[in-house]
């Protein structure tokens, strides 16, 4: 049956080396370059950030292990509060462990949750993962007095990074410090998908049964798998609840595992820069459409998607790739 | 107590039919078509937007309105299904996750765009309104009616579905599509059917629904989670399986709602996890 | 004699006017325009257009431009960023609207940053103006509502018992406490509160119904979001034949919104409310404002208090506009406000200078049927309530 996620045949050997293509730093260089071309546009820049992140952690799950979930939310809203609450009611500022502690709980939270879930697959883990992350959200509003409930939690005062960069009214300084964030949470990725650990999940993606049947251990590598996405969707929620300095039920909704999953698709899943351009792309094209039309930009959206699983079905790296591979054929 | 447990009773299985009958379409249309069709919401809400016109604009009869939003949102959807469903039966389930999505996001707006961003209800019949006593108690006479539309729509399908011709051959299709296309039975033309019927029994419920929750553009997409966890529950393809989880699902959710009110939705998705943990492929599913 | 003294001052005239320039005050509007909420932004849209409309001539030669955001989701991260941009992009010189608390909340140290006014056009949550020295708030508080509300079902109405019903959310939470005291204050009793279900969906209300008509109280007071919640919740009581049982069915004016009245039928008939505005009141200042907005909008449509709120807040914005010659300096704006007064359709209303939260009339509303369709009758009021929250010091709004 043809997929959106294909094997990521011809993203594979680039990466797979470790050994960096000079390709490769083309997105690194237009979001260094933000900043500098266009300052007023940081805020913008910060919310495109958070979502790279975001949605880098489901495609290790998606693009490389074939995980469908649609409750990823859940663990970006766990570090989100997790972040949250530890400046909101412990008074503990402190950024960068604040990220720690935001990926170490949804780190937590995935791994409990998947040791459970991912033994089921299809439409079963589908509801399964959509059904747990909705309790978990009904279990933050239940404890609104903790999480701020609908209204959300305020009270959250981060101090400035190293005590120098606050979060300033043009976010200057956080679009940097989710930017280095960013980086690293990449190099984390780049090194497992490269790994004989990554090439095994992929295995388990396009024929799990062959897996079981050279011993490999699919339940306990899904699960590492989980854990270490948990981790970086919480560092995203993490990042989210210090740039806004508020969290709400929402980080945990069930929209916004549909559009992380949006994004993931979009951009090209099973690519890792997927992320990078189907994050960029879903941000800009929703910030653009809703100033064009705050009632009806829901329609253009819908539209662009329609037109992606119509048009480009592996996504827009996958279109890229194809003009590459047509282009290097026209070549003697 | 015997009569906090009869209300509980009765009220739950007056909200497992609205749930039943617009969710029974997609059961039909997931397990059958192998099509996962997250815009069946949309099928819903159009039911709801058609019989609120005709009730409105042109004073149809409320019993009358429901049956031509059947059949005006079912041929619609057959429009649909040729132009745009059709190109996407051989994808994978997660490009027909996101078109469907797609869909659902233009619906929205175009509704907006149309009939305004505003809630819409309707006057039912003087008959339907109030209590009708019952002898032991006196019920909800809307509920009542609904309660009696969801067992005569059960009755109906099985009818059809294992009394007929026409429903043997569906039941073959899906066993076998192969095998049945072999022995000449046309299953492009039966799909079509199946997806017709499917969204004009969602319509009904959409219309039905209008005088219990309201309708607004986004109906399509807030109660999408509670169709797809009946036909998760029951089981694809299956009409009693999406009548059983819808019962189960209602009357637990009502008990629960009954007995502990700050516990809000926690029964339905609590439910849904233990249900989808111990039977993964539903109540009456088929085990892959 | 004289006439070189009316030239003299003819003269000093010209050139003073000749040195005014006219400026286009920036007003950035963020509100729900899409998805949940959008027939409240559409409301409120709809009321600050017309008073720009009706009033424009009075700021001349200033202008006034009008930047609108959806602010997308509730969850207030939206609205912050879409302020952000309103504010170093755009640079506007107020904001304006705010549907829901989160948005209104999320944005408050923002404009205590950049120092820009923010008028709240909606978000009830008591404490809300609390958050920075920049909020006004034109609507209401939800305390207003649900205390006078608790005091006249126990003083006027001589219930003995309640139980609350409400959505589990802030402002439900909110609703139910100011009921909860006002009717407590009066001698009554609440024997319940019962949570029913989120903001979202329309959950069944009928079990919830159900308890309370088990437990027979004197009266139900209820509190769901306008709209869809509000109808369900008059055709459940009447399904339930609660009325009929002995239960009075009160609440804040959230549960009969003019909008959604006519659909709520036979069932809304009885219900005793509390609220600061409805269509139907019969002032000359309200007249013409009904008026205005039917040849506007179209005969169909009908004002509600979201309406208002939008045609008063643009108000505030013009007061200060004309006081301070287009010089919207974020301080002297917000010195303006504080002392702002108006005839508002909803009855004399004014901005408290000590906690910047609107302070008006509240009415209690009787729904009665006028012929075919269904109409507000104003069976009482309270002038110049203040919210109760910060005057008692309850919880949060006595930090």
């Amino acid at each position: 049956m043809a997929s959106a996620i294909e094997p990521a045949a011809a993203a594979v050997p680039r990466l797979g080396r470790a050994r960096w293509h000079w390709a490769e730093a083309l997105p690194w260089l237009v979001l260094a370059a933000v900043p500098f071309v266009l300052p007023g546009y940081l805020a913008l820049g910060c919310q495109v950030i958070v979502m790279i992140l975001f949605a880098l952690s489901l495609d290790l799950i998606l693009g490389y292990a074939g995980i469908i979930t649609l409750g990823h939310a859940a663990l970006f809203g766990t570090g989100a509060y997790a972040a949250g609450m530890l400046s909101a009611h412990l008074g503990w500022n402190e950024p960068i462990t604040g990220l720690v502690v935001a990926g170490a709980a949804a780190a937590a939270v995935g791994f409990v949750s998947g040791w459970f879930l991912l033994r089921y697959h299809g439409l079963a883990l589908l509801m399964l993962t959509l059904a747990t992350a909705i309790l978990l959200q009904e279990l933050a509003n239940t404890l609104a007095p903790y999480t701020g409930g609908y209204d959300g939690l305020l009270g959250i005062a981060i101090d400035p990074i190293f005590g120098r960069f606050a979060n300033d009214l043009f976010r200057q300084n956080y679009y940097v410090y989710g930017l280095i964030v960013l980086f690293a949470a990449f190099m984390v990725a780049r090194r497992i998908v490269a790994s004989p650990f990554g090439q095994s999940l992929v295995g388990i993606r396009e024929n799990v049964k062959r897996m079981h049947a050279i011993g490999a251990p699919v339940h306990g590598r899904l699960v590492a798998i989980y854990t270490i996405a948990a981790a970086m969707a919480g560092v995203a929620g993490g990042l989210f609840a210090q740039i806004h300095a508020f969290v709400t039920l929402q980080v945990m909704g069930f929209q916004l595992s549909g559009a992380v999953l949006i994004v993931v698709v979009l951009g090209g899943a099973g690519r890792l820069y997927g992320a990078f351009i189907g994050a960029a792309i879903y941000v800009i094209l929703e910030d653009q459409l809703a100033k064009l039309s705050p009632e009806f930009w829901e329609f253009g959206v819908g539209l662009v998607l329609v037109a992606t699983v119509m048009f480009a079905r592996r996504g827009l790296l996958g279109i890229a790739e194809d003009l590459t591979a047509w282009l290097g054929r026209r070549a003697p | 107590m015997l009569s906090a447990a009869v209300s509980i009773l009765f009220d739950g299985l007056a909200y497992a039919m609205i749930l039943f009958i617009i969710a029974v379409g997609l059961s039909i249309t997931m397990g059958l078509l192998n099509f996962v069709n997250l815009a069946h919401g949309v099928f819903a809400m159009a039911g709801g937007y058609a019989t609120v016109t005709m009730m409105r604009a042109w004073e149809v009869p409320f019993l009358a309105a429901l049956p031509i939003a059947f059949v005006v949102v079912g041929a619609a959807s057959i429009v649909f299904e040729r132009l745009l469903y059709a190109p996407l039966y051989r994808r994978s389930e997660l490009d027909q996750v996101l078109m469907t999505i797609g869909f659902v996001f233009m619906a929205i707006a175009a509704f907006t765009y149309f009939w305004g961003p505003n809630p819409l209800g309707i006057e039912v019949p003087r008959y339907l309104k109030g209590q009708v006593d019952l002898g032991l108690r006196e019920f909800p006479a809307y509920r009542l009616f609904m309660i009696a539309v969801g067992f005569g729509m059960i009755l109906a399908l099985w009818l059809v579905f294992e009394r007929t011709l026409l429903g043997a051959r569906i039941r073959a299709a899906v066993d076998n599509r192969r095998m049945a296309q072999s022995l000449g039975i046309d299953v492009g033309r039966l799909f079509t059917l199946t997806f017709a019927v499917g969204g004009g029994l969602a319509a009904v419920g959409g219309g039905l629904a209008v005088e219990l929750i309201g309708l607004r553009p986004i109906f399509a997409i807030q109660y999408l989670v509670l169709f797809l966890i009946v036909v998760a529950v029951g089981g694809l393809g299956s009409i009693w399986g999406a009548f059983l989880a819808a019962l189960l699902l209602g009357i637990i959710d009502t008990a629960g709602k009954y007995v502990w009110p700050a516990g809000g939705g926690f029964f339905i998705y609590a439910i849904t996890v233990a249900a989808l943990l111990i039977k993964p492929e539903g109540l009456y599913g088929k085990r892959d | 004699m004289q006439l070189g003294h009316a030239l003299a001052v003819g003269v000093l005239a010209v050139a003073l006017a000749a040195g005014a320039e006219a400026k286009s005050v920036k007003i950035g509007i963020v509100a729900t325009f899409s998805g949940n909420g959008a027939e409240f932004g559409q409301q409120i849209e709809r009321g600050y257009e017309l008073y720009r409309k009706l009033h424009s001539n009075e700021i001349a030669p200033h202008t006034v431009e009008i930047i609108k955001r959806d602010s997308k989701r509730p969850d207030g991260a939206e609205a912050k960023n879409a302020v952000q941009e309103l504010i170093t992009r755009d640079k506007v010189d107020v904001l304006a609207g705010f549907v829901f608390s989160p948005d209104a909340m999320s944005s408050a140290p923002l404009v205590t940053q950049a120092k820009v006014p923010m008028i709240i056009m909606n978000a009830g949550t008591a404490w809300i103006p609390k958050l920075s020295p920049y909020i006004a708030r034109v609507s209401f508080s939800m305390w207003q509502s649900g205390y006078v509300m608790g005091e006249y079902a126990a003083a006027t109405m001589k219930h003995k018992t309640a139980i609350i019903g409400i959505t589990d959310y802030p402002p439900g939470k909110d609703s139910a406490e100011a009921f909860k005291r006002g009717f407590e204050a009066k001698g009554g009793q609440v024997v319940d509160t019962i949570p029913m279900g989120g903001p979202a969906e329309v959950p069944d209300f009928t079990p919830f119904f159900q308890r309370v008509k088990d437990a027979k109280p004197n009266a139900f007071y209820v509190f769901v979001p306008a709209g869809n919640h509000a109808a369900a919740v008059a055709k459940t009581y009447a399904n339930l034949g609660m009325r009929a049982a002995g239960i009075d069915l009160i609440g804040p004016g959230d549960i009969t919104p003019d909008n959604n009245l006519q659909e709520m039928g036979e069932a809304a008939v009885g219900m005793t409310v509390v609220h600061h505005y409805s269509a139907d009141y019969d002032t000359p200042e309200n007249k013409a404002f009904v008026k205005a907005w039917k040849e506007a909008y179209g005969a169909n449509s009908t004002p509600d208090f979201m309406g208002v709120q939008g045609y008063d807040g643009m108000a505030a914005i013009f007061s200060a506009i004309k006081k301070l010659d287009g010089n919207m300096d974020g301080d002297k704006v917000m010195e303006v406000l504080k002392s702002w007064k108006f005839a508002s359709p909803r009855g004399p209303i004014a901005i408290n200078p000590e906690t910047r939260d609107i302070i008006q009339n509240e009415y209690v509303h009787k729904i009665v049927k006028d012929g075919a369709r269904l109409k507000v009758s104003v069976v009482g009021k309270v002038d110049q309530v203040k919210d109760q929250c910060v005057e008692l010091k309850v919880g949060r709004c006595g930090q």
